[in-house]
C-alpha cells in the first residue's frame, strides 16, 4: 500500500491540512485507508464514492450505534444513500478528530442525533437517541414510564426557551457544560 | 445583536411595524430602556451597512434570515476555515473567496497573512512530532478504544505520575548524588565539631555490612528490607555525609542542596498536580452550578466514540442502561427521602450514628494493629533469629498495612447498604472513608516510628533521638518507606497473578452456579487509583529519607502499567457502574493533593523539628536539618541578606495576605456578576421563546385570516421559522452581553 501515499499529491494534502483538523499522517492513513475500501474499478474513477454499507464496516465504526447516521449526516451524495467520497471522509475524521473545536463537534453531535433531520430534537429524536445508547433489544430498551421520564428530565434541563425541542444553540449551550463531550466525541483511525 | 437586528428591521424597513412592537420582550424592553450608549448606536449603523441589500426586502422572515447569514459570514472571515461546519467542496470555495479578498489586501497584510500562516504550520507540525514522542502513545489508543474514557484516565494518570517521579528524580540526581559522584574524594570527608562528650557517643556508627561469609539467602533480605549491604549506598540517608564539595573554583554545600532539593519537588509536585488540577476543577465547578445536567451529559455525551471493541460497545451499552436506571431510581429515591417522616428520619439518623461509630471503632482498631505492629517489627529486628522469620518481622508492619486496606473497603462497602444513603453518594462516601483509611494507615506507622525513635531508656535523650537503637533514624525511616514501596510492588503484582488471573479461569472453565455469579474481577478503577496514590505517598515522604526512592518509584509504575494492562485486557470487566471521565480527572488529582499534604506533614515536621543524626548523613554538623538555610543566608552578601530577611519578616507577610485577600476579594465578586449576567441572559432566553411562540401564533393568525398572504407563502413558512429558530437560538452560543441597551 506504499503506493497510495503518494497518490495523494502534496499540494492536495496541504490544502487538506489546511481545510481539516487532521495532520499529514492522519491524512496518509485516511488516505491508504479508503482506498482500501474502494473496488478496483472504482479507483481509476475521478471522485470514487463509497457506499454506505462498506464505510460501517471499518472497525472504528462497526461498533458505533449511530454508525448510519454519521454517514448520512457527513454524506454529500444526492441520493441521500450515505456513501461517501474522500473528502467526505476526511471531514468526518476531521469533526472528530482530537484538535476539532467544540462548536465544530456539537453542530455535527446535533446533525447526528436529529434523527428526522427536521432541525431540532424533539421526543421522538431523544427516544431513538436513548435506544440506540441502551441497546435496541427488548431486555435492554428503557420501560416506556422510566423513558418518559427520562425524555422529560433531558427538556427539563436543555430546553431553555421551553417549546418541548431541543434546538442546535440549546443543545451547543448544554455540550458547552458537559465535560465528557469532548472527550468522548472521537474517533481516531 | 440578533436582538438589535429584530428590532432594526422596524426601524430602517418599515416605520413602524405593529407586530413587532407587540412582542413580548420588545414590551419588557420598554420598561428597561437605556439611554442608547454610544457603542450600540455605532454597532447598529455598522449592520446597516453590512446588511444593505436587505433595505429592498420588506418585512418577513427573509430579512431575518438574510441578516443572519450576513452576520454569519462576518465573523467567519476571522477564523480558520476548517472550523466551519461545511463539507470540504465549500470550504474550498470559501478558501478562494478569501484568497480573493486577499488581493485586495496590501503587501504587508498579505506578508503577514502568509508568514502567520507558515507559522501555524510550523507549530503544528513540532506538536505532531512531540505527541510522537509522548510515552505508551499507541497503548493508550489501546485502551481506549477496548474500554472508553472513563479507564483511559486512568492510565493517563498512571503516566502522569511516572514523569513527575522522573523529575523529581532528576533533580534529586542532579544536584545530590552527581556531585558526589564525580567529585574526588567527596564521600566521608565531614569534620566534626564537637562541642561536649556526648557527642562523641551520639556519632558512633556501627557498619551494618555484613563480613566474612555471607549466605545468598541474606542478600535477598538485604535486598528486601534496604539493611546490610545496601545501608551504605546511595540509597540512604546516611550515605550522604559531606559537608562541602570543593571544586576547582567553588565549594557546592551539600546540605544546603539537599534541603532545598527536598522543598523542590514538593513545591514542584504540588505546583504540577494544582495546574493539571485546575481544568478540571472548573470542569466540575461549572458542573456543580447546575445539578440538573446529569442527564443531558448522560444522554449527549454518553457514546465513546472511540470504542472499537464489538464486545466494549456490548458493555458500553449496558453500562449506559444501568446508568440511566440507578439515576433514575436516584431521582426517585431523592423524592422519598423528601417526603420522609419524622420517624423515620429519627430512626435513619440513630442508625447512621450507631455505623459511624462501629466504623471509627474498626479504624481505630486497624490503627492500633499498625502501632502494635510497628513497634513488635522494630524491636524484634535487634534480634536475628531465621531467614524467613527475620523477613516477616521486617514486613510486619506493610502486612498489617495491606490487610487492614484489603478488609476494610469490604466491610465499609457492606455496611453503607444499611444507611440508606442514595447511591451517588453512597460510592463517593466508602471512598472517602477508603481514602481515610490508606492514608492515615501512613501516618500511625510514621507516628509509631516516630515514638520508637525518640523515646530513649534515661529521658531525656542525650542526642535528641534513641541514638542506642537508632544511631542514623533517617536511614531506618528510608528503609521503612523502601520497604513499603517493595512490597506495595510485590502485593500488585500478586494479586494480578495469583488472585485474578486463576479467578479469571475458574469462571471461564467452571459451569457451577457459584462460579457465575462471582464473575470475573470488577477492574474498579477508585480502588486502583488509590493504590497508586497511595505509592505516591510513601515515595515523597521517602525521597528525603531514601533519595533514589522517586527512581523506584518511577520504575515501578512503569512496570505497574504494562501489569494493569495486561490484566485489564486479560483478567478483568469494566466496573458495572461506569467511572465518568471528567468526574475522575478531578478525583484522582483531589485524592493525590491529599496525600501530598499528608506527605508534607511528617518531611517538614522532621526537617524543622527533629534533631538530625549526629553519626550520618548531610546533616551532622547542625542541630536541625534546617539550621542549614540560616546559616547559608548569613554567609550571604549584606545586600542579598537583607532582601531575604525582609521577604521573612512579618511585614511582609501581612501585607501579603492583605494583597491576596484582596485579590480574593475581587475574584470572588467578579463571579458573582458573572452568575448574575447568567440568570438576566436566562431571563432573556426565556423572553425569546415567548417571542417565538407569539410570532409563530401570529404568523397562523395572519394565514388563516389571509391577509398577508401575498408576502409569506404557506409553503416557505416552515422553513423560515426553523431558521428563524436557530436564529433566536444563537443567543445560547454567544450571548451578547449589553442586548438589553440595544433599543
Amino acid at each position: 500500500m506504499g503506493t497510495t501515499a503518494s497518490q495523494l499529491e502534496k499540494d492536495l494534502l496541504s490544502e487538506y491540512q489546511e481545510l481539516t483538523f487532521l495532520t499529514k499522517q492522519e491524512i496518509l492513513l485516511a488516505h491508504k485507508r479508503f482506498s482500501e475500501l474502494l473496488s478496483k474499478e472504482d479507483r481509476t474513477l475521478h471522485n470514487p464514492r463509497v457506499p454506505m454499507v462498506k464505510i460501517i464496516s471499518l472497525p472504528e465504526l462497526k461498533s458505533n450505534p449511530f454508525k448510519k447516521r454519521i454517514c448520512h449526516v457527513f454524506s454529500t451524495s444526492d441520493t441521500k444513500d450515505g456513501s461517501l467520497t474522500f473528502e467526505d471522509f476526511l471531514d468526518l475524521l476531521s469533526a472528530f478528530s482530537d484538535s476539532a473545536t467544540l462548536e465544530i463537534k456539537s453542530h455535527y453531535a446535533f446533525r447526528i442525533f436529529d434523527f428526522d433531520d427536521d432541525g431540532t430534537l424533539d421526543s421522538g429524536d431523544l427516544e431513538k437517541l436513548v435506544n440506540c445508547l441502551t441497546g435496541e433489544t427488548d431486555d435492554t430498551r428503557l420501560t416506556p414510564e422510566e423513558m418518559r421520564q427520562l425524555i422529560s428530565n433531558i427538556l427539563e434541563e436543555s430546553d431553555i426557551d421551553k417549546d418541548g425541542t431541543v434546538n442546535l444553540s440549546e443543545f451547543q449551550h448544554v455540550i458547552s457544560r458537559s465535560p465528557d463531550f469532548v472527550s468522548s466525541f472521537k474517533i481516531v483511525l | 445583536m440578533e436582538l438589535d437586528s429584530v428590532f432594526y428591521t422596524d426601524r430602517s424597513g418599515i416605520p413602524s411595524n405593529l407586530l413587532l412592537d407587540q412582542l413580548p420582550s420588545y414590551q419588557s424592553l420598554l420598561y428597561r430602556r437605556k439611554p442608547a450608549a454610544s457603542g450600540s448606536t455605532k454597532r447598529r449603523s455598522s449592520s446597516r451597512t453590512r446588511s444593505g441589500s436587505s433595505n429592498s426586502v420588506k418585512f418577513g422572515q427573509t430579512t431575518l434570515v438574510r441578516q443572519y447569514e450576513e452576520k454569519q459570514r462576518s465573523p467567519t472571515l476571522r477564523r480558520p476555515i476548517r472550523e466551519l461546519a461545511k463539507p470540504m467542496a465549500e470550504k474550498r470555495s470559501d478558501k478562494l473567496e478569501r484568497l480573493e479578498q486577499a488581493k485586495d489586501l496590501s503587501g504587508w497584510s498579505q506578508w503577514r497573512q502568509s508568514t502567520r500562516r507558515t507559522l501555524r504550520r510550523l507549530r503544528e507540525e513540532s506538536a505532531e512530532l512531540l505527541s510522537n514522542l509522548q510515552l505508551w502513545r499507541g497503548d493508550i489508543h489501546v485502551i481506549e478504544g477496548m474500554f472508553g474514557t472513563g479507564i483511559l484516565s486512568y492510565f493517563s494518570f498512571l503516566r502522569f505520575l511516572v514523569l513527575l517521579n522522573f523529575v523529581m528524580f532528576l533533580l534529586m540526581f542532579s544536584f545530590v548524588i552527581l556531585p558526589i559522584v564525580v567529585a574526588p574524594h567527596a564521600s566521608g570527608n565531614a569534620t566534626y565539631n564537637y562541642a561536649n562528650g556526648d557527642w562523641v557517643v551520639c556519632s558512633n556508627y556501627p557498619s551494618t555490612t555484613r563480613r566474612g561469609l555471607v549466605l545468598f539467602q541474606q542478600h535477598i533480605t538485604d535486598l528486601l528490607s534496604g539493611e546490610g549491604f545496601l545501608e551504605q549506598t546511595y540509597l540512604f540517608y546516611g550515605y550522604y555525609k559531606v559537608q562541602a564539595i570543593n571544586f576547582s573554583q567553588f565549594t557546592y554545600n551539600l546540605p544546603l542542596a539537599y534541603l532545598l532539593v527536598t522543598i523542590a519537588y514538593l513545591f514542584l509536585s504540588l505546583i504540577w498536580i494544582v495546574k493539571r488540577s485546575a481544568s478540571g476543577f472548573k470542569r466540575n465547578l461549572v458542573q456543580d452550578e447546575d445539578r440538573f445536567q446529569s442527564f443531558c451529559n448522560k444522554i449527549f455525551a454518553g457514546w465513546d466514540f472511540c470504542i472499537v471493541d464489538e464486545n466494549t460497545a456490548r458493555l458500553k451499552r449496558s453500562s449506559l442502561h444501568y446508568e440511566l436506571k440507578t439515576d433514575l431510581e436516584e431521582e426517585r429515591i431523592k423524592q422519598k427521602i423528601a417526603h420522609r417522616t419524622q420517624k423515620e428520619k429519627c430512626r435513619i439518623y440513630m442508625l447512621r450514628l450507631i455505623l459511624n461509630g462501629f466504623v471509627i471503632a474498626v479504624l481505630a482498631a486497624c490503627f492500633y494493629a499498625i502501632y502494635v505492629a510497628t513497634n513488635f517489627s522494630q524491636s524484634a529486628q535487634m534480634t536475628k533469629v531465621n531467614f524467613i522469620l527475620d523477613l516477616i518481622n521486617e514486613y510486619l508492619p506493610s502486612i498489617v498495612i495491606t490487610l487492614a486496606n484489603f478488609v476494610t473497603p469490604l466491610m465499609f462497602s457492606f455496611i453503607i447498604q444499611y444507611e440508606d444513603y442514595s447511591p451517588a453518594f453512597e460510592i463517593r462516601f466508602t471512598l472517602m472513608r477508603c481514602v481515610f483509611m490508606r492514608l492515615a494507615s501512613i501516618c500511625v506507622l510514621l507516628v509509631s516510628l516516630w515514638g520508637q525513635i525518640t523515646s530513649c531508656k534515661e529521658s531525656p535523650c542525650v542526642c535528641g533521638y534513641n541514638h542506642v537503637l537508632y544511631p542514623c533514624w533517617e536511614s531506618r525511616v528510608g528503609q521503612e518507606m523502601y520497604k513499603l514501596m517493595i512490597f506495595d510492588f510485590i502485593i500488585i503484582g500478586a494479586v494480578t497473578v495469583f488472585v485474578e488471573f486463576p479467578r479469571k479461569l475458574i469462571v471461564n472453565y467452571c459451569d457451577c452456579g457459584l462460579a457465575r455469579w462471582w464473575g470475573q474481577q470488577e477492574f474498579a478503577i477508585p480502588n486502583n487509583v488509590l493504590e497508586i496514590v497511595y505509592g505516591q505517598t510513601i515515595c515523597w515522604i521517602g525521597t528525603f529519607y531514601c533519595p533514589l526512592l522517586p527512581a523506584i518509584c518511577t520504575i515501578k509504575y512503569f512496570i505497574i502499567f504494562y501489569i494493569k494492562k495486561v490484566s485489564l485486557v486479560n483478567n478483568c470487566r469494566p466496573a458495572t457502574r461506569p467511572f465518568r471521565a471528567s468526574s475522575s480527572n478531578f478525583f484522582f488529582l483531589a485524592v493525590l493533593l491529599i496525600g501530598l499534604a499528608l506527605a508534607c506533614i511528617p518531611v517538614l515536621l522532621s526537617v524543622a523539628q527533629i534533631q538530625c543524626s549526629k553519626a550520618c548523613g548531610p546533616f551532622v554538623n547542625y542541630t536541625t536539618s534546617w539550621e542549614v538555610l540560616p546559616r547559608a543566608v548569613d554567609k550571604l552578601p549584606a545586600g542579598a541578606r537583607s532582601f531575604l530577611l525582609a521577604i521573612s519578616s512579618e511585614a511582609f507577610a501581612v501585607s501579603f495576605f492583605v494583597i491576596t485577600f484582596l485579590a480574593m476579594f475581587y475574584v470572588i465578586a467578579l463571579a458573582g456578576a458573572h452568575k448574575r449576567v447568567i440568570d438576566q441572559l436566562r431571563e432573556q432566553l426565556a423572553m425569546e421563546g415567548r417571542d417565538k411562540r407569539f410570532l409563530i401564533q401570529k404568523l397562523c393568525q395572519a394565514q388563516r385570516t389571509g391577509a398577508v398572504r401575498s408576502q409569506i407563502s404557506g409553503s416557505r413558512t416552515h422553513s423560515s421559522e426553523r431558521d428563524y429558530r436557530s436564529n433566536s437560538g444563537l443567543f445560547l452560543v454567544q450571548p451578547p452581553p449589553d442586548s438589553a441597551t440595544q433599543v
